[in-house]
């Protein structure tokens, strides 16, 4: 299989796409850790993996904690090798008017959709330069393109999280590291659920599909992308939306 | 056991790529061993390894010869 024998971390994986991927990721053979904000969502990864039948492990990693992620990592790192995929997925929306918007609301989406990808990554990133060989891929959004009212904050993240990912491709493309972007557009997820009828039916008439996106569909990309076979794209954004944008 | 200058080069002309003969005391790992500045960091990540040792960055940034190193090394452990 093409992942055998290797580590890969999936942050945010007790549900919605972070599941979807570290399923997929474990199919090509990789051994998943998927991380959740509770010990609930820590088992309840362990569990789908038992059930599945695939190699992995749930464990507690808070991304907007540094200590946390250099603990966590410190422990993958013991307990299975360290990580040469690394799928940066945990992230949360806070939605707001701009004029609305309250520090705390802006504080939490940078610290757990941006801060995270930039704490995450730079723990891995030693283990991965050794090794030659190393996949990061990061779940940005069809908004950090677009834009969206009401989420300012979340399509800044987004937006620096590309930034991000453009620059590191070009600092470490000659060491074997590929580092890019998938952009879902609107996923059916608990993320998505949140919205009212009416925020949905006027989501889905831009939506040349018109269906939302299951989170399998984005989970395939990411495989592709940490796949041997992706080993020449990096500092890509690739953008899975039913044709919702297409740049 | 290898003295310390013997485990240096060594781990020099690992990371960048150089043969033992063109690793002097004096050579310098950018501009007599074609160092690039990612090269240098990994560098300085494998002597980490190899002593056991963490400089610190504003240390690491004044090791700029085969020299340095050794006497960092030396001083150090
Ligand atoms: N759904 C969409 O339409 C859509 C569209 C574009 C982009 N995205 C992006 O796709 C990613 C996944 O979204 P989703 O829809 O699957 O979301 P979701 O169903 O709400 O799941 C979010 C996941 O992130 C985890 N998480 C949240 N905060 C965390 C933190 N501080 N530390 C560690 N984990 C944390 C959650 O863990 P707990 O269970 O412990 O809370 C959960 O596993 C996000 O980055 C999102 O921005 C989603």
């Amino acid at each position: 299989m093409a992942l055998e024998g290797k580590v890969a971390l999936v942050t945010g994986a007790s549900r919605g796409i972070g599941r979807a991927i570290a399923k997929s990721l474990a199919m090509q053979g990789a051994t998943v850790i998927g991380t959740a904000t509770t010990e609930e969502g820590a088992s309840t990864i362990s569990h789908y993996f038992a059930k599945w039948g695939l190699p992995g492990d749930g464990i507690v990693m808070n991304v907007n904690d540094a200590q946390a992620v250099e603990d966590g990592i410190k422990q993958i790192t013991s307990a299975h090798g360290a990580p040469q995929i690394l799928v940066n997925n945990a992230g949360i929306t806070r939605d707001n008017l701009m004029l609305r918007m309250k520090d705390s609301e802006w504080d939490e989406v940078i610290g757990t959709n941006l801060t995270s990808v930039y704490r995450t990554t730079k723990a891995v990133l030693k283990g991965m330069t050794k090794a030659r060989w190393g996949r990061i891929v990061s779940i940005s959004s069809v908004v950090a393109d677009m834009g969206n009212a009401g989420q300012a904050n979340y399509a800044a993240a987004k937006a620096g999280m590309e930034g991000l990912t453009r620059s590191l491709a070009r600092e470490i493309a000659s060491r074997g590291i590929t580092v890019n972007c998938v952009a879902p557009g609107f996923i059916d997820t608990d993320m998505t659920r949140k919205l009212d009828d009416a925020q949905r039916d006027a989501m889905l008439k831009g939506i040349p599909a018109q269906r939302l996106g299951e989170p399998e569909e984005i989970a395939d990309v990411v495989a592709f992308l940490a796949s041997p076979a992706a080993g020449y794209i990096t500092g890509e954004t690739i953008h899975v939306n039913g044709g919702m944008y297409m740049g | 056991m290898s003295t310390v200058e013997e485990r240096v080069k060594k781990i020099v002309c690992e990371q960048l790529g150089v043969k033992e003969s063109e690793v002097q005391n004096t050579s310098s790992f950018v501009e007599d061993l074609g160092a690039d500045s990612l090269d240098t960091v990994e560098l300085v990540m494998a002597l980490e390894e190899e002593f056991e040792t963490e400089i610190p960055d504003e240390e690491a940034e004044k090791l700029a010869t085969v020299q340095d190193a050794i006497d960092y090394i030396v001083a150090h452990t």
